[in-house]
């Protein structure tokens, strides 16, 4: 099973170092929570973490192996979901889901995107083009392709705004389901979330 | 995958057809405008003509440069082209193909009907529609390019003509040298030749240099 391994990362904006000197190790089955007040370089962290940004100092491995290095091979193998959805205000429900997991290497059938926008809970809305849909079912969409992504790590920047009780509990059971099944996600998140049975770290930026 | 990005872009624009009409008026105008202007002369607008349409044609492609990536990258789309296990110079092609569809096919199209008004002959008329065939999907990859490097900028819209245009020159003086070459007897043999050249060039090129600017401009 591969692991996630940050060693020595420092993130420096402009003149400013915001963290430097952090270390991690993530193995298959655990929760990575980044916590930290605003501005601390959560996402600064995430988006390093995932290879858009690359880190000031140190590196980060995936199984050993620098993620650089490894390319697409390392993307096929991560979901990241940043706070920007990636949802096209002029496309359907479904149409966007389609297309950001044929992004993600998985062709997506139009029975499979429509069951998973229904696990979502968007039954019956598929067909409406985006800018119609209130925040929540947006963030709604763009977390289906959680369910269809088939990868084995999850970097989730925020996944829990603007989302109500019963979606933060749908999401509480998709992290659930994915640690079981030997996943493991990173992510930082503002509310508290009850996640059962897994061994969470916390790593805490200031 | 390239299909994919392909389709999507056209679905897009199918949905803002607005954006489309926008540059494909402005050429239109443009163009129409010079005889207008300039007067009843025939044998200046005959001359004048590759120039003017071509001239033209180099504008209207570099108004829409801007949207070609920056909607994707206020909503996060690119993020996620970027994090993808698909190859990004490949992606960066349909989006190129997806630009030059929507915005140098018409064009295309349209120029017979309005080299028209500049009383060009048949044979002209041909080699013109020919020439901006082969060198508006060159204005589309090396647009690409710069609309890339300037993504998220204050102020894109100054720095990527700026860019741009210095690279677009050849295309234009090509592409408008092949009329004049026609119309006065030599055989636009070789001007098409270089125009073939200059997209084979920026097939190759551009799509990987995109998309390393892309990953600069994100980071």
């Amino acid at each position: 099973m591969p692991t996630l391994e940050g060693i020595d990362l420092a993130c420096i904006r402009g003149d400013r170092k915001l963290f430097s000197g952090v270390n991690f190790l993530l193995e298959s089955g655990g929760l990575m929570q980044v916590q930290g007040p605003n501005g601390s370089g959560k996402t600064s962290l995430l988006r390093m973490l995932c290879g858009l940004a690359s880190p000031a100092e140190g590196e980060i491995r995936w199984d050993g192996i620098q993620i650089r290095s490894l390319g697409g091979d390392y993307f096929g193998a991560m979901t990241y979901l940043g706070h920007l959805g990636g949802v096209k205000d002029d496309l359907t429900a479904i149409e966007n889901l389609r297309i950001s997991s044929a992004l993600g290497g998985v062709d997506l059938d139009e029975r499979k995107a429509h069951d998973a926008l229904q696990h979502m809970g968007l039954g019956g809305r598929e067909l409406l083009p985006a800018k119609v849909l209130s925040q929540g079912q947006r963030r709604r969409v763009t977390l289906a392709r959680l369910l269809v992504c088939g990868t084995v790590l999850w970097i989730l920047d925020e996944p829990l705004t603007a989302l109500d009780t019963s979606a933060v509990k749908l999401v509480q059971g998709l992290i659930e389901r994915h640690l079981e099944h030997g996943g493991m996600i990173v992510m930082t998140t503002h509310q508290e979330i009850e996640i059962a049975g897994a061994a969470i770290q916390r790593l805490q930026l200031t | 995958m390239f299909f994919w990005i392909l389709r999507r872009d056209l679905l897009l624009a199918a949905r803002r057809r607005s954006d489309v009409l926008t540059t494909l008026f402005f050429f239109i105008i443009v163009v129409s405008l010079f005889p207008l202007g300039v007067g009843p002369e025939m044998n200046m607008l005959r001359l004048m003509a590759p120039g003017v349409v071509w001239v033209a044609a180099l504008l209207a492609s570099m108004l829409s440069l801007g949207r070609m990536f920056s909607s994707d990258y206020l909503d996060g789309t690119l993020e996620q082209m970027l994090l993808s296990p698909q190859s990004l110079p490949l992606l960066v092609l349909g989006k190129a193909l997806a630009h030059w569809l929507v915005t140098g096919v018409p064009l295309v199209l349209m120029a017979p009907v309005l080299g028209i008004q500049y009383d060009l002959t048949s044979d002209a008329l041909l080699v013109l529609t020919a020439s901006l065939l082969l060198g508006t999907p060159v204005l589309s990859l090396i647009g690409a390019i710069g609309a890339a490097l300037t993504l998220g900028l204050r102020g894109g819209g100054v720095l990527v003509s700026l860019l741009v245009l210095p690279l677009y020159i050849p295309v234009l003086i090509f592409g408008a040298g092949a009329v004049e070459a026609s119309t006065a007897g030599l055989g636009a043999g070789a001007h098409m030749s270089l125009l073939g050249a200059f997209l084979l060039a920026s097939l190759v090129l551009a799509p990987w240099s995109t998309a390393v600017s892309l990953r600069i401009s994100l980071e």
